[in-house]
């Protein structure tokens, strides 16, 4: 049967196909949907790990156990993942173990572009990186395939791209797998005690070179000679973006991207005239083609920051100009970034902060967005769980400079995913930092998901429930306070008193995600009006930054009527949630609920 | 508009929130079961949180790329003014746009800062010579449920292809919850029929 699935979605079913046993995963853009999609298959076991360590581990266990296991995530997931990859590359497994690694060139929403297939080489563990949702589904079987076969966790790389295009996959049906698993102790093979470790490591060579005869008969490793003018070495999406744009010149399609097929390689580079690596990121094909001796072009002529599209590959090698403008130029368009949902519960807060001019400590989540004017209240943000650590070394560094004016601010599945340790710093080496944890009960920023605050599983279970107070409390803060977001009067008052305390403190704020799925619904809550004969147009509420609260310029000749009010505030009533956060600002009290009643 | 041999490349463009994706996958969906070759791409995270929003589709005889190149675009299927005028560079010189005509305002605006576009339908007009003008909104209020706002505007872009119509209606079935089939049907066939310009 032929279906349109995302590269995500092919992987999931890939995974089915082959018989995975399971799956696990924290959610990343743009990996999220493989763990989805995962558990909408009956007979696997899916879960969503706190992070993309503690996945990776859970994998290896099963794997180690002889059933076939699968770990995603996104670029910057394996960097948390790193410990244990490098070591399960020593010890091998008993079932296939193979790791997704979705990288986002373009950071399409990530904070760096990092490029994965450094990763591979780095580990010394073989990266296969399919071109399209068929090669997704079909690379997924392959990896698990070689993973048995070598010994080894594979790698599986996509990109935006890939994760996030569909096209036309062919199904088919999952094979059985005989139960081979069992608990087994082969301690010189999973125990990395040194003398144990050393025994493997030349294993681990080894392995690489006989990866590498395989490659060079990999059919997926692909010659195609066309026009022997030019030959371009691509894999992935840069592929089909060189194809499309030079469907006549002669092609190398890597279908596993580390380690490189070297015969194969020298082979086509004697055959063609005039050879480059067409690749996003970083110049890993073509400094591997230099180190052997072989003239390539590549990074001189390609950028090495951001996505590519057919428009590179023809700008590069035929030197062809972009497009060329029509026309008189365009008026001056605003842009239009994502901001928060109307109604968010984290919108308050920062309107608060931003009025207390502190230094906010940023971290990774919808939040971030607060970056933004009006808001502008989040001064740093680097990857998962690090607002408190720069919290505490600013605390430390600036001591009193510091104290009173710096906040950390952290989601709750960001908290559980890697904030826990840095607040236990805080607690145990006597920092004096205020932490608050945004607890809007799900992982929004990436669609939704459950996580162990939830009380929920991947698949909707009952399950235990983080309690963050009794938590917090353990690691040895004594000052903790749940608040409301929505009162903007109370918030303030609880942030002036726990900034100025000598000690530790953290302020959770506690309410759902507007787009919160399992909120019970009640009747709605009333959407806000302006009245207009009573807004003078101060734009005090439009400094929340609101989506649903717009600004209407008045006429020249009104607005002299009115004396000097250029404008007014108004809501938009298919925006509004009726949150109320807008009226609180409002000193004429302009901004009313719509019905009277309540 | 219908070619057999050359790939179709169909941009479509809006805001977060306004259902690009879900007519992006209809269309696909559709293009596929025609017998074509289908490509699409768009992003998601960051893109959801009302920000701008666009979806590539291709169809032909054979895709490679999912992302169209600048300056190849034959249809720009807009759900929103000052988008179309954003993406105009996408296009092909005489390329098809299919606009609905609806602002939806970017932060700076409603924070009183910027001022939205004026004479968007003119700047394109100058520029394109097959520019179309969809009040899909006032179509889905006709259809009872301004909800099916995409599917009345899917409507209007439909006209364009030589699909079967019960293709359409069938892809736009399977994909919806069937409490608002029907709704959308009649807000599709509606805005198939109908000539705004
Ligand atoms: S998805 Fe939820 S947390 Fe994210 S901006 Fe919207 S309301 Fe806020
Ligand atoms: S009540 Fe005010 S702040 Fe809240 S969603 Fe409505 S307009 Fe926005």
């Amino acid at each position: 049967m032929k279906v349109i699935l995302s590269g995500n979605e092919a992987i999931a079913r890939g995974a089915y196909e082959a018989g995975v046993a399971v799956a696990t995963a924290y959610p990343g853009t743009p990996s999220t949907e493989i763990l989805e999609n995962m558990a909408t298959y009956e007979g696997v076991y899916a879960e969503w790990s706190p992070n993309e360590k503690v996945a990776l581990e859970v994998a290896t266990g099963a794997a180690i156990g002889g059933r076939r296991a699968l770990a995603a995530m996104k670029h910057v997931g394996v960097n948390v993942a790193a410990d244990p990859l490098f070591t399960v590359s020593y010890t091998g497994i008993k079932g296939g173990l193979v790791i997704v690694t979705a990288d986002d060139p373009e950071m399409h929403s990530s904070q760096n572009e990092q490029d994965n297939r450094n990763y591979a080489k780095f580990a010394k563990v073989p990266m296969l990186e399919p071109a399209d949702s068929q090669e997704a589904k079909d690379y997924i079987k392959l990896a698990f395939e070689l993973s048995e076969r070598f010994d080894t966790p594979v790698f599986v790389r996509t990109t935006t791209r890939i994760s996030h295009s569909k096209s036309i996959v062919e199904l088919s049906e999952p094979k059985q797998r005989p139960a081979t698993s069992a608990l087994e102790k082969q301690p010189d093979k999973y125990v990395m005690v040194p003398a144990h470790a050393r025994r493997r490591h030349p294993l681990v060579e080894q392995r690489i070179k006989d990866l590498e005869a395989f490659a060079e008969e990999f059919p997926e490793n692909r010659v195609e000679l066309q026009d022997l003018s030019v030959g371009i070495i691509a894999s992935g999406t840069c592929y089909q973006y060189a194809r499309e744009a030079f469907p006549g010149y002669s092609f190398l399609k890597l279908g596993m991207v580390y380690p490189l097929p070297k015969k194969k390689i020298k082979e086509f580079a004697r055959q063609v005239k005039k050879l480059y690596a067409f690749e996003e990121l970083d110049p890993f094909f073509e400094e591997q083609v230099k180190a052997l001796g072989i003239e390539i072009i590549g990074k001189e002529v390609f950028p090495s920051c951001g996505e590519f599209d057919p428009g590179t590959a023809e700008q590069g090698i035929s030197g062809a100009a972009g497009v060329e403008k029509k026309g008189a130029a365009l008026p001056y368009l605003p842009p239009r970034p994502p901001t928060m949902c109307p109604g968010c519960p984290h919108r308050g807060l920062f309107y608060v902060l931003n009025k207390m001019n502190v230094f906010v400590a940023g971290d990774i989540g919808c939040y971030t967005l607060a970056c933004l004017p009006p808001l502008k209240a989040v001064d740093t943000c680097i990857c998962m769980g690090a607002s408190i650590g720069h919290a505490m070394g600013l605390d430390k560094a600036l001591g009193s400079e510091a104290h009173g004016r710096v906040v950390a601010v952290i989601g709750d599945s960001t908290f559980l995913h890697s904030g826990i340790t840095g607040l236990l710093d805080v607690a145990y080496n006597r920092g004096a930092c205020t932490v608050i944890i945004l607890d809007n009960w799900t992982t929004a920023m990436t669609g939704r998901q459950d996580h162990p605050g939830t009380g929920m599983t991947i698949r909707e279970e009952k399950t235990t429930k983080v309690d963050y107070v009794k938590l917090v409390k353990a690691l040895g803060i004594k000052h903790v306070k749940k608040v409301d977001p929505f009162d903007l009067k109370k918030l303030n008052k609880v942030l002036n008193k726990e900034l100025n305390r000598p000690e530790p403190s953290v302020i959770i704020t506690d309410s759902p995600c507007v787009l919160y799925r399992r909120v019970e619904k009640g009747a709605q809550r009333p959407l806000l009006y302006v009245e207009s004969s009573e807004c003078i147009g101060c734009k005090a509420c439009l400094q929340l930054g609101c989506p649903a609260l717009e600004w209407v310029t008045l006429p020249v000749k009104e607005s002299a009527a009115l004396k000097k009010k250029r404008g007014e505030a108004f809501v938009n009533p298919t925006l509004c949630t009726g949150c109320e956060l807008c009226s609180q600002l409002c000193k004429k009290g302009a901004i009313r609920k719509k019905d009277g009643d309540n | 508009m219908e070619t057999t041999d050359r790939v179709q490349n169909i941009l479509m463009v809006g805001v977060g929130g306004q259902g690009v994706i879900l007519a992006s996958e209809i269309i696909s969906e559709v293009m596929m079961r025609a017998g074509h070759d289908v490509k699409k791409s768009e992003v998601h995270g960051m893109a959801q949180r009302g920000g701008s929003v666009s979806s590539h589709v291709r169809f032909g005889p054979k895709v490679y790329s999912p992302l169209i190149k600048k300056g190849d675009a034959d249809v720009l299927f807009s759900f929103e003014l000052l988008e179309s005028v954003r993406y105009l560079d996408f296009l092909r010189s005489d390329a098809l746009i299919i606009v609905n005509n609806q602002k939806v305002l970017p932060p700076s605006v409603t924070l009183g800062v910027d001022s939205y576009p004026a004479r968007l339908p003119e700047i394109m007009r100058e520029r394109f010579s097959r520019v179309e003008i969809v009040d899909a909104l006032d179509i889905a209020k006709q259809a009872g449920n301004v909800r099916a706002l995409n599917v009345a505007f899917l409507g209007a872009f439909s006209r364009h292809f030589a699909v079967d119509e019960n293709l359409w209606k069938e892809v736009i079935s399977s994909m919806l919850t069937p409490k608002l089939v029907d709704v959308n049907i009649k807000a599709f066939m509606l805005g198939r029929e109908k000539m705004n310009s």
